[in-house]
């Protein structure tokens, strides 16, 4: 039976951590992050949980412990946010490489400089190529189903990559909301026992991790990683199906909000897609025919599903909360404009960036953008294809 | 507690670091680790960061590790073995592991005392029963000789090479052996591969302390010092009797010096042999020489007397 609580993101995924009951869990504080492994500890402290404790000196040597006890052969955890992400970075790609199912919540915010300590992308946006799997967040509860169901994903031995589950910074974060946890057992069962595979310490069979690989092989390594990234999606899907007989939740790739007959409509990742919905609705009682796409899975990106579920559209605005300061768009922009490419019919692509540092977005720039694409589908012209809102000129 | 092995008793072991590995002929590095896998009568895992040794002992698909090994990146080979043995006590605690084991990072002076050091402080802080050996060979050697803070004073390296104005590495080595004494770690030791029965029986008493412990052991890279290959012992057993590096170890804070030379012999004795010294030996670089033999004396007074401090 579910339990109904009130509790901040941050107790929701701590919650879930506990309810998984990790074998060692690697934490060092960082705001808006630090209140979910403060959490966490405390469950260590009162013997609620029987994880070891790492409290590093960095995310550098967080991760670098996770690598360590991962391959030692165990569940492990972390947690963090924008800075300690970044100071991440080298080694993410270590753990994905070597192919450890790390689990590891990341409380959306900005990056320096200037610094920020409000909830943006730009975090895990610097991290979406290094090869783990994101599932990304709208509330509390989803940040909950995610972070139980990354470890059914992450572990599955078809693919045994390490996983994020982001979240939104403060807005998500620190903000209270309506919960429904899921009884111990019920997570416990789902996730199951963890299965090691040529763990460090069965020294029986001593093991190398780490090799050293030049030019003869090292393609032959990236290609493979490829291929197990290509079966993400399936699994991903797979314990979703499972997640919704245990919760009565529905999970998929993405959600897909009035989206079906829709002719104009917005691309839009966790919280501020929730803001969107309630303007779609508006929209709709107008007579417009509005609609969302929010991506779950950010990557591996299901690019020919998002494709087949947008392609029909006429105008399309993707809203980033993080720009890619390559002089083009922002980075799910230029994803689902990837995702379209193949269609010889496919909507007109804007591309809008908001929220930046915290910055609120408003029911008023959701308005702004579905009025603008309107306009495109009557005029067929576009003023802009990218454009910042909410922002001082 | 471990009881002193003879080396007939060693040479029976098992080596666990197999021969074929791609070590430069006179490197130090494999036979450090060889001592010290055969001085251990538990089961090992190790960690290794990116370096000489990593490079060379694990080229897919071959290893020339017996023992789980794990190469994380540069810098991290603490933390990462503090990772997994804090598995090892999780996994131990819930009964899933009755074994004994022991843990060992394995980083050159590079990964140790420069780009790692934060990572190693951190894991003798956090207390990880875990023993941290740094193979010093005094350089970046892996990347072709350059400068670290175990360079010594004077040595041409190519990122400070003797020219014509700059006469090699301007400062002084770290004192790294004393830095993680600082930590209030149970033991610190520096060894030499020259004197094996002391390496052989520092790493006993090590794996037998619980707790963080840590290890310097000098090793030579005929490659960056610019010595001949077959004289890689004969140049270690030559840097411990000139006192350049003084076998020695600090357990529970008391310091103990573990072989005093019969007669100090002059740091030119140790220099001479190296091309890496050899501008010093320009008449106009006397002073230099002086300066290095002065650092030295003084560096060997205050370890004796730091010994005396607790002999009663």
């Amino acid at each position: 039976m579910a339990k109904v609580v009130a509790v901040t993101g941050n107790e929701a995924v701590a919650n879930a951590l506990k309810q998984v009951n990790p074998d060692v869990c690697a934490a060092y504080p960082i705001t808006p992050q630090t209140e979910m492994m403060q959490r966490f500890a405390s469950f260590v402290s009162d013997g609620k949980v029987k994880t070891e404790l790492i409290l590093v000196e960095s995310e550098h040597s967080s991760m670098s412990a996770c690598v360590g006890a991962s391959a030692a052969g165990g569940r492990v955890v972390t947690a963090t946010s924008s800075q300690g992400l970044a100071l991440m970075y080298e080694i993410l790609y270590i753990a994905s490489g070597t192919r450890l199912p790390i689990i590891m919540p990341v409380v959306n915010r900005a990056l320096s400089a200037p610094l920020n300590i409000h909830g943006d992308h730009s975090d895990a946006m610097g991290a979406r190529d290094t090869g783990w799997i994101q599932l990304w967040s709208e509330n509390a509860q989803e940040a909950y189903d995610n972070a139980i169901q990354a470890f059914r994903i992450s572990e599955h031995m078809d693919i045994r990559l390490p996983a994020m589950v982001c979240l939104d910074g403060f807005i998500i974060s620190h903000s209270i909301e309506r919960i429904e946890y899921l009884e111990d057992e019920e997570v416990r069962d789902f996730v199951g026992e963890f299965r090691s595979l040529n763990p460090l310490l069965d020294i029986q069979h001593p093991v190398s991790y780490g090799p050293l690989i030049l030019t003869d092989y090292y393609m032959e390594y990236r290609k493979a990683q490829e291929i197990v990234a290509s079966k993400v999606s399936g699994i991903v899907l797979e314990v979703a199906r499972d997640f919704e007989k245990i919760s009565g939740r529905k999970y998929g790739l993405f959600e897909t909000y009035r989206l079906e007959d829709a002719e104009i409509g917005l691309v839009i990742l966790n919280s501020a897609a929730g803001t969107s919905k309630d303007v779609v609705d508006e929209f709709r009682d107008r007579g417009i025919k509005a609609g969302l796409l929010k991506p779950r899975l950010y990557r591996p990106f299901p690019f020919r599903e998002t494709g087949e579920a947008l392609k029909h559209l006429k105008a399309v605005c993707v809203l980033d909360r993080a720009d890619a300061f390559g002089g083009s768009y922002g980075p799910v922009f230029l994803d689902v404009a990837t995702s379209l490419y193949p269609y010889r019919e496919r909507p007109i692509l804007i591309n809008k960036i908001y929220g930046l540092g915290g910055r609120d977005y408003m029911p008023e720039h959701a308005e702004l953008v579905l009025n603008e694409l309107a306009r495109i589908v009557q005029t067929g012209t576009v003023g802009s294809y990218k454009e910042y809102i909410g922002v001082r000129e | 507690m471990a009881k002193a092995l003879t080396l007939k008793e060693l040479s029976k072991k098992e080596v666990l670091i197999s021969p074929g590995h791609r070590m430069c002929a006179g490197c130090g590095a494999p036979s450090v680790v060889k001592m010290i896998l055969l001085a251990s009568d538990y089961p090992i895992i190790a960690s290794n960061a990116t370096g000489c040794l990593e490079v060379s002992t694990c080229i897919s698909d071959y290893t020339a590790w017996k023992i789980p090994w794990i190469h994380n990146a540069f810098e991290n080979a603490a933390a990462t073995i503090s990772g997994v043995e804090t598995m090892y006590r999780s996994l131990k605690k819930q009964g899933k592991i009755d074994r004994e084991i022991k843990f060992i990072a394995f980083g050159g002076d590079g990964g140790t005392y420069d780009i790692g050091f934060q990572s190693l402080s951190g894991a003798m802080e956090r207390g990880h029963d875990m023993l941290y050996i740094c193979y010093d060979n005094g350089a970046y050697m892996n990347t072709g000789i350059q400068r670290s803070s175990a360079t010594p004073f004077g040595a041409d390296t190519t990122t400070r090479p003797a020219g014509s104005v700059v006469q090699g590495k301007t400062e002084q080595r770290k004192n790294l052996t004393k830095i993680m004494a600082a930590h209030n770690i149970p033991f610190s030791a520096q060894a030499s591969p020259s004197h094996w029965s002391d390496l052989v029986k520092k790493v006993r008493k090590a794996l037998d302390i619980k707790g963080p412990k840590f290890m310097n052991i000098i090793s030579p890279c005929n490659r960056g010092w610019r010595s001949r290959t077959d004289d890689s012992i004969f140049l270690t057993r030559l840097a411990v009797e000139t006192c350049y590096w003084p076998l020695y170890e600090i357990e529970g804070g008391v310091t103990k010096i573990t072989f005093k030379p019969k007669e100090k012999k002059p740091i030119a004795d140790f220099l001479k042999q190296q091309g890496r010294f050899k501008h010093l030996f320009k008449p106009e670089n006397e002073e230099l020489l002086t300066r290095i033999q002065a650092d030295i004396d003084r560096e060997w007074e205050r370890l004796q007397k730091e010994e005396a401090c607790f002999a009663s």
